[in-house]
């Protein structure tokens, strides 16, 4: 009974969506304001209607109802609590709906809270955003129906992938879904923009909160992936340049560029269609990368593909809404004139070179993972791109973007001086370069450019600030008022370049990883990275539906036993899958990480993969504070406060 | 800018878009007639003799370059390996009953640690007759390399003939690599 209504909401869902495009679309051109006020209202209960679906399947997997086929080949009764319920949305059909449930979120946040845009821009934004939760909830109802029925029903469903039961596992796809799909707020803004022919520093500082909590959103979800696959994986690495992480990467580049270039527009009103075309590119990348990956064109580990009709029918809802936005674009967007202009030295210039330093990364990434798939179709021939060329093409484009972060934000609007900003970053120029140095000469080049290159980001961000707040030429009760009275968003803008630095610093740290593959009895010991690790014992531990074979591994500095691991390799005997469970250690900077690899047979002993990896955690620490940093900037009064001020010019508000 | 200019330029997106969109539609409609193979690991080397390239020795041992591959007397294996990756580790010990059995097998050390290397050849035992150190990782790509551990077939003529990626098993090498060597011998 459940699924049936389940459905029957979904499709309510559909029906809602449909009228909220068509009626957000088109009501403002018949300056009716009743039937403007009707979109809101019909996004709302498409929220509603999708939520009520969303929670059906919730809770066909809480009490295990196997006669729906999704919770059958998906979840079993033997499965934690937590498992059976984010088990909803780890497939293909359900997290379709997760997607979708999203998406009906933002439209619903747009309705509820943009009480101060104008009435026809907001018709028109929920409108976009009806029309796109429309054909993606088509599609799920059609083609990829969560709620079908099994009959006869199994004793027991197949359970969750092994892989996927970790709480990591379990809130990234969420996560990065809902940074996925908040762009679609931004994109919603561009097309209005569009349709009206009009945009002003008022849109740009709609646009930019929508843009920021998306993009939050998506570097948690980036950062907390990366993280799963570091402790989960068991071999220690933390990107791959799969083809799903370049797909998560892309939307976060172009969105990164989105929110500085957003800064420009609302300040001063310069880079208006560059602006939109980053909001449409931005959701454009977000939508090929969710499904895209699925349509199974790309060769991915990553294995969630669908049948071919279902990719036929996502290509086809693809160019309806890329192809649309992008036609729109070309015929409106030429109307859009700069009003505000700038010295080429400027924090206007700064913020263009960003853009065009991260959309240079973002093409080689994008041309990295689309290359063998389109050389193939035009040429027939094959090849393989993988790690090697996107760490040869990337890392060089991104010293360039390292080094002007530090003295972009200190630049002044409209006219810059370049030697005054220099002079005040002596500093942090010195502690990089004493980083680099040090690192040099103990002959590790790399190491040294990146831990300098994020030594240099991080102490000039901390300039910024120092700076800002007069620190040390006032007294330190002053500086702290100051600090207080600073906007919120120029102490988020810092943080968040103070968290790219952490991870720079991390990154670099991870090149100076120490590592050792060995096999050890029990009782031996073997030395790696100053310390002394000492297989104690191998011994079988009971789990709730896996047994495990833990290895018991000590850690000695100078004869002190200072550590312990327990490093387990779980089989489920469900699946018939063996997963290592590494045991990591972490005290801040650095990660002591082991891996019980196998018992090789014969052997008597544990083939273990023993690592020290200084730094590590800073990359996913620095993703928190960019996150963070993110946050911050969204409590902003201005953002709040200001937003609703479209018939003020932006130099009063600002 | 002229404006017709502008227009064009404004509508380059838009071009893009719809040639990435029609690639994707064909190599779709490929793929439901189970023409085109998108997770098959294919490799461009197949049918065709190495790229140029020349590495130094590792461990000691001489390295090689592409003219080394020209004519080798008999069908041989070059293995791409690393002493910080676990499956080569698990390899090991089938490249050593490989070798025993008379097969060539020339080594190349991706990305790797003179001492590391060291220490993992005299751990697992040296198959190798010839052992390479690419330690920037350059010839990697030019031969494709998707990880380690790869090892590709090369005949008579030096021509490449097989590509396995990932670690070689009891299956992988009864089933395939001994047939190759039958074929090509």
């Amino acid at each position: 009974m459940i699924p049936e209504l389940g459905h029957f909401a979904l499709a309510l869902a559909v029906a809602l969506a449909f009228a909220q495009g068509v009626i957000g679309i088109f009501a403002p051109g018949l300056r009716d304001p009743r039937a403007m006020r009707g979109a809101p209202a019909l996004a709302l209960s498409q929220f509603l209607a999708i939520g009520a679906a969303f929670l059906a399947l919730i809770y066909a997997g809480v009490v295990s109802d196997f006669t729906v086929e999704n919770v059958a080949n998906f979840s079993s009764a033997q499965v934690p609590l937590l498992y059976r319920i984010t088990g909803t949305w780890g497939n293909h059909d359900g997290s379709m709906l997760l997607w979708c449930f999203i998406l009906s979120l933002c439209g619903a946040t747009v309705a509820a809270f943009g009480n101060g845009l104008p009435a026809s821009l907001r018709a028109r934004v929920l409108g976009v955003l009806g029309l796109v939760s429309g054909g993606f909830l088509l599609f799920t109802l059609t083609v990829s129906d969560p709620f079908t029925r099994l009959w006869p029903p199994p004793l027991d469903g197949a359970g969750v992938n092994p892989i996927l039961q970790d709480p990591g596992l379990a809130f990234h796809p969420p996560v990065l879904y809902t940074g996925y799909v908040g762009f679609s707020v931004a994109f919603a803004f561009a097309i209005a923009a569009l349709i009206e022919g009009r945009i002003d520093a008022a849109w740009g500082r709609w646009v930019r909160p929508w843009a920021l909590i998306s993009w939050c959103f998506l570097t948690a979800g980036i950062a907390l992936g990366s993280w799963w696959s570091y402790y989960t994986l068991g071999w220690g690495g933390y990107w791959f340049w799969d083809p799903v992480e370049n797909a998560a990467l892309l939307p976060w580049l172009t969105g990164t560029a989105l929110l500085h270039c957003a800064i420009v527009v609302e300040k001063r009103e310069a880079l208006k269609a560059w602006t939109v075309l980053l909001a449409i590119a931005t959701f454009s990348l977000s939508l090929s990368g969710t499904f895209l990956v699925r349509s199974g064109i790309l060769n991915s580990v990553h294995s969630f593909a669908a049948a071919p009709n279902q990719g036929l029918f996502i290509l086809a809802l693809l160019a309806i809404t890329i192809g649309g936005s992008l036609l729109l674009f070309a015929i409106r967007a030429p109307i859009l004139a700069a009003t505000g202009i700038y010295a080429p030295l400027s924090r206007e210039s700064a913020l263009v070179l960003n853009n065009i330093f991260i959309c240079s990364i973002a093409t080689v990434v994008f041309v990295g993972t689309l290359y063998p798939p389109f050389v193939n179709l035009l040429f027939g021939i094959q090849l393989s791109i993988g790690a090697p060329f996107f760490n040869e093409t990337v890392l060089p484009l991104a010293g360039p973007i390292i080094l002007a972060m530090g003295v972009g934000p200190m630049m002044a609007w409209k006219r810059a001086a370049l030697l005054p900003v220099l002079r005040q970053l002596w500093l942090a120029a010195a502690v990089g370069l004493l980083v680099f140095l040090v690192m040099a000469a103990n002959r590790h080049v790399i190491a040294a450019l990146g831990l300098a290159g994020g030594a240099w980001v991080v102490m000039a961000a901390l300039t910024d600030i120092a700076g800002r707040i007069r620190l040390f030429r006032v007294s330190a009760g002053s500086s702290l008022a100051r600090l207080w009275a600073l906007p919120r968003a120029a102490v988020g803008a810092t943080l968040g370049h103070i968290g790219f630095g952490m991870m720079v610093l991390g990154i670099a740290g991870m090149t100076l990883a120490t590592q050792k593959v060995i096999v050890l009895k029990p009782g031996q010991s073997t030395q790696l990275g100053g310390y002394t690790w000492t297989l104690d014992d191998i011994h079988d531990a009971p789990g709730p539906n896996f047994s495990q074979r833990v290895a018991d591994i000590s850690l000695s500095e100078n004869g002190k036993v200072f550590m312990t691991l327990h490093p387990a390799r779980r089989f489920f005997s469900a699946q018939k899958v063996i997963t290592n469970t590494a045991a990591i250690r972490t005290n801040g900077f650095q990660d002591i990480y082991a891996v019980f690899a196998a018992e090789p047979p014969g052997s008597g002993g544990a083939e273990l993969r023993l690592n020290r990896h200084p730094l590590a955690p800073e990359i996913w620490l620095g993703g928190l504070v960019m996150a963070l940093g993110g946050g911050i900037s969204l409590s902003d009064r201005r953002l709040r406060v200001g937003a609703p001020a479209r018939k003020k010019p932006a130099g009063a508000v600002a | 800018m002229s404006p017709l200019r502008r227009r064009l330029l404004f509508g380059i997106p838009l071009a893009l878009a719809v040639a990435g969109g029609e690639g994707f539609y064909i190599i779709l409609r490929r793929m439901q007639e189970n023409d085109y193979d998108p997770h098959a690991l294919p490799s461009p080397l197949i049918g065709k003799r190495p790229p140029a390239f020349n590495l130094p020795g590792a461990d000691g041992m001489q390295g090689f370059s592409n003219t080394d591959l020209l004519a080798p007397p008999k069908p041989m294996l070059v293995n791409w390996f690393a002493s910080w990756c676990v499956p080569c580790l698990q390899e090991a010990p089938m490249l050593m009953k490989l070798a025993k059995t008379g097969l060539e097998i020339w080594g190349i050390a991706y990305q790797d640690h003179p001492k590391d290397l060291a220490n993992f050849i005299s751990t697992n035992g040296n198959p190798y007759t010839r052992l390479a150190a690419d330690a920037s990782g350059l010839t990697a790509i030019n031969w494709g390399v998707y990880g380690v551990p790869e090892t590709y077939f090369i005949d008579k003529q030096g021509i490449v003939r097989w590509r396995y990626a990932g670690a070689l098993t009891d299956d992988v090498v009864s089933g395939t690599l001994q047939p190759l060597l039958q074929k090509y011998a």
